[in-house]
């Protein structure tokens, strides 16, 4: 089986005005998106209190708010579905710092007299610690991006780097605007799935590049233009299975996973589309965008061969006793 | 047809590993090394503490008062009006002569900052340097007495581990609900600062009428009963003797057969409670625990064997805790919440199975996938894939490493990323074979032309999990482990494994007439 045939070559580079025009609008929609609405930061990045319940029946949501508006602190609490209608989520923007009594506590006695329940799960985060794990959250993501380019410069050029950092700058907007539109509360976890999409959409993306330095190596196209297509034609099977097979597994994690993990699941879901679709049809136009210059890199490259033929040349002559 | 070759070997010896040690983990035998469960999956009560290290700083100080007061009395020193203020004692001596004597006891204590306003004035205050270790020590003793606390509990494997300078994390397996959790966190936070202190005879009829202030102006504090908050009592601010010398302390039951505690003090403890005993017959002697006074009975005798009981109501359960709390010492700070999660032990099964329901169903749609798409090398990948799984459970294990509900999930997203290597792979194979290279050479050149495009992104996503690992918290970890351990494993399987097999069947595929059944395109 085989879902696109190896020796046809598509013409990518031809319509990449096309591509980055789509980008453009999806970015600057996600920028708008992300401007007006923002992000829903939950507990972690927020600080607060997180109560979800699990009642015998279904669970009495208006008597929950009725109980809890009666309280000045829980005035502003939000009570949503979780995953069935017996399960519930309370968030609570305060927290409290006594360790023997806490806020799960006081719900807990409050709610007695709606049935019976379990208290399943209680998430509280200080603001020191929320302002902590925030700080620690973008110095990952700004350290991973500088991790990235370090690594990238150094097993390519530089500009191959700075188009992969592009691209997946544009992935994380294009990222965050979905998180945004959906409304998915922002957690930890959401952040490990962004790091995650940046370290599956390089992976793409380098082995497109991989096949374009092989082709820049090898092929006698002159025009960048014409390798890029090449390479991107010939990786595309490899791309789209990968991004199928991972796609199938984030789906069934989304599906089957526990409601815990939806927001991780469906970050990813929308990183891998994303991710797949900018190592295809953008890290390269940048990469041709940036004006990376064909005949430089061969150049470089037939002087770093000349130098290898040379060391080895002189090499031999040493071990024949010539020098 | 050579069917060993060093890259097969290599394969086997990893396979044996990965199900000789991923076995205990999925079988749940009682002994071998088991992956652990993190507390989102097994349920249990997290929590970070921080310390308010300045209460340390202020007890430091009363413990000196204390000190200074007794060392008075026993050497007949007049000192006048000795109090507390803030974070400063204060005190007057009457006699000049006595400044010596005062001096050398003083000089006797390290980390003290005296300043003499003039001759006979004393402030004293601990130095910042002797703050600072007294703060340092206050954190380690606090993880020092909740581990204590926590051990007699009788919960399996807490974990009490300091964290930066006064935080402390406080993880607790295995907690059944959420009385239970509340228990164990009324334990943690409960100070256990028992107090001996004397009542102040003098000023006692005016306990209603006199303010917080105007008490203090005596060196006296109004502390209400523990069973009933309206009845108060001045106390002299200087306690007599405080919980550091308790050695021992038990449940027992009075006359009435309420719960009380007896407990035991050290040899110095009792030698300066006898003393004051025999020197106040006739006065009440305060037992004051955390703030609050639990009885003030009048002494009728000297109290030699340095024993006492603290009465007051308790329930049993109460009493338990609070004897467990003095015998495993006070906290010398109070410590509060700055986060928490808990999970009860019925989500993380819950979640435990809705991931497991997830990794199979993920695990079935990708295999399925690979041999309808490329059959033999599909099966082969297939392969690989089972096993990369054995390994990676089986390393997990053997470094005792957490699994937690995003690592379940790190799993999972491993089964779709972990076949990237064989798609890489027996892409460059199909294409070599399409450009006519016989299938030999097609295999090999295969694996060597994909070889750079496979390490180059497996490094890049093994260097953002490392960064995952180094910001993430507790359960963001474990998602990162997984995610790398799956990918160097997938290295060991994908790579090397397949190359094997393909190297041990490559009589068989040169002779088969239909290649396409191997590759899937002919």
């Amino acid at each position: 089986m085989e879902f696109f045939k190896t020796d046809k070559i598509y013409d990518f580079m031809g319509k990449r005005f096309s591509f980055l025009a789509i980008s453009i609008l999806l970015v600057l929609a996600s920028l708008g998106i992300l401007a007006t609405k923002g992000l829903n930061f939950g507990i972690d990045f927020a600080g607060g209190t997180l109560i979800q319940v699990k009642y015998e029946q279904k669970a009495p949501i208006d008597d929950i708010r009725d109980i809890l508006r009666q309280k000045e602190a829980f005035s502003n609490a939000s009570i949503t579905e979780f995953g069935s209608d017996q399960e519930i989520v309370i968030r609570i923007t305060s927290s409290s710092n006594s360790v023997a009594t806490d806020i799960g506590d006081e719900i807990n006695t409050l709610l007695k007299s709606t049935g019976n329940f379990e208290i399943r799960r209680i998430d509280m985060v200080g603001a020191k610690v929320g302002n902590e794990l925030r700080e620690k959250g973008i110095m990952a993501l700004g350290l991973s991006f500088i991790m990235i380019l370090i690594y990238v410069s150094y097993r390519f050029e530089y500009r191959f780097a700075l188009a992969s950092i592009l691209a997946l700058v544009h992935d994380i907007i294009i990222a965050l605007g979905a998180i945004s539109l959906f409304n998915v509360e922002v957690n930890l976890d959401i952040l490990a799935a962004l790091l995650t999409l940046l370290g599956y959409s390089l992976n793409d993306t380098i082995i497109i590049f991989d096949r374009i330095r092989e082709g820049l190596q090898t092929s006698k196209e002159e025009k960048l233009e014409d390798v890029v297509n090449d390479s991107v034609s010939k990786t595309l099977s490899r791309t789209t299975l990968t991004s199928l097979t991972t796609f199938f597994v984030v789906v069934t994690l989304y599906m089957f996973g526990s409601e815990i993990i939806h927001g991780f699941a469906f970050t990813l879901l929308v990183g891998i589309v994303i991710g797949t679709y900018s190592s295809i049809f953008i890290a390269s136009t940048f990469l041709v965008q940036l004006r990376f210059s064909i005949d430089n890199f061969r150049a470089k490259e037939a002087e770093k061969v000349k130098r290898q033929k040379e060391k080895e040349k002189m090499r031999a002559m040493y071990e024949q006793g010539t020098i | 047809m050579k069917i060993f070759n060093y890259r097969l070997v290599i394969f086997a010896l990893s396979i044996i590993f990965g199900v000789v040690f991923a076995m205990p983990s999925f079988l749940q035998t009682q002994s071998g090394k088991k992956i652990n469960l993190g507390l989102d999956l097994q349920g249990g009560l997290h929590m970070l503490l921080g310390v308010n290290t300045e209460e340390a700083v202020i007890s430091k100080i009363k413990s000196y008062a204390s000190s200074i007061k007794y060392f008075a009395q026993d050497e007949d020193i007049l000192l006048d009006e000795l109090s507390i203020n803030g974070e400063t004692i204060e005190f007057t001596i009457l006699d000049e002569d006595e400044i010596k004597k005062v001096d050398a006891m003083l000089a006797k204590i390290k980390g003290l900052d005296i300043q003499k306003p003039n001759r006979l004035n004393y402030l004293i205050t601990l130095s910042e340097s002797e703050k600072a270790i007294v703060k340092d020590l206050s954190v380690s003793q606090a993880v020092e007495t909740i581990r204590n606390r926590l051990d007699q509990f009788g919960l399996a494997e807490p974990t009490v581990i300091r964290q930066g300078t006064t935080d402390i994390v406080v993880e607790l397996p295995g907690i059944k609900n959420a009385e239970e959790e509340k228990a164990a966190r009324e334990l943690i936070s409960q100070p256990a600062n028992l107090e001996l202190m004397a009542v102040d005879e003098e000023i006692t009829d005016q306990v209603y009428t006199m303010s917080v202030q105007q008490a203090a102006q005596y060196g006296a504090v109004i502390l209400e009963k523990a069973d009933n908050p309206n009845e108060k009592y001045l106390v002299k601010e200087i306690p007599i003797l405080n919980g550091e010398q308790i050695i021992d302390a038990q449940v027992a039951f009075d006359q009435s057969n309420q719960p009380i505690i007896n407990f035991t003090l050290n040899s110095s403890g009792a030698k300066i409670f006898g003393e004051f005993t025999s020197k106040n017959i006739g006065k009440r002697l305060a037992v004051v625990l955390d703030g609050k006074i639990y009885s003030a009975p009048n002494i009728r005798e000297r109290i030699g064997g340095g024993s006492g009981q603290i009465s007051g109501g308790f329930t049993l359960v109460e009493a338990g805790n609070v004897a467990i709390a003095l015998r495993s010492g006070a906290l010398p700070a109070s410590v509060k919440l700055l986060e928490k999660r808990s999970v009860g032990p019925s989500l993380g099964a819950d979640s435990i199975q809705a991931s497991m329901i997830a990794l199979i169903v993920g695990f079935g749609i990708v295999m399925i996938f690979m041999v309808v798409y490329y059959k033999g090398a599909g099966i082969i990948a297939n392969i690989a894939l089972v096993i990369n799984i054995f390994i990676l459970v089986a390393v997990m294990a053997m470094f005792g490493a957490t699994l937690t509900l995003p690592g379940m999930a790190g799993i999972v997203l491993t089964i779709g990323m972990a076949v990237d290597a064989n798609v890489i792979i027996t892409e460059r194979i199909r294409e070599l074979l399409k450009a006519g290279v016989p299938v030999k050479k097609a295999i090999e050149d295969g694996y060597s032309n994909a070889m750079s495009a496979i390490l180059d992104s497996n490094i890049t996503t093994i260097l953002v999990a490392v960064i995952l690992y180094a910001y993430g918290t507790g359960p963001i970890k474990g998602f990162a482990v997984t995610i790398s351990i799956g990918i160097l494993a997938s290295m060991l399987t994908a790579i090397l494994g397949t190359h094997g097999i393909y190297q041990m069947l490559m009589n068989k595929i040169q002779k088969s007439k239909n290649i396409a059944n191997w590759f899937g395109v002919k």
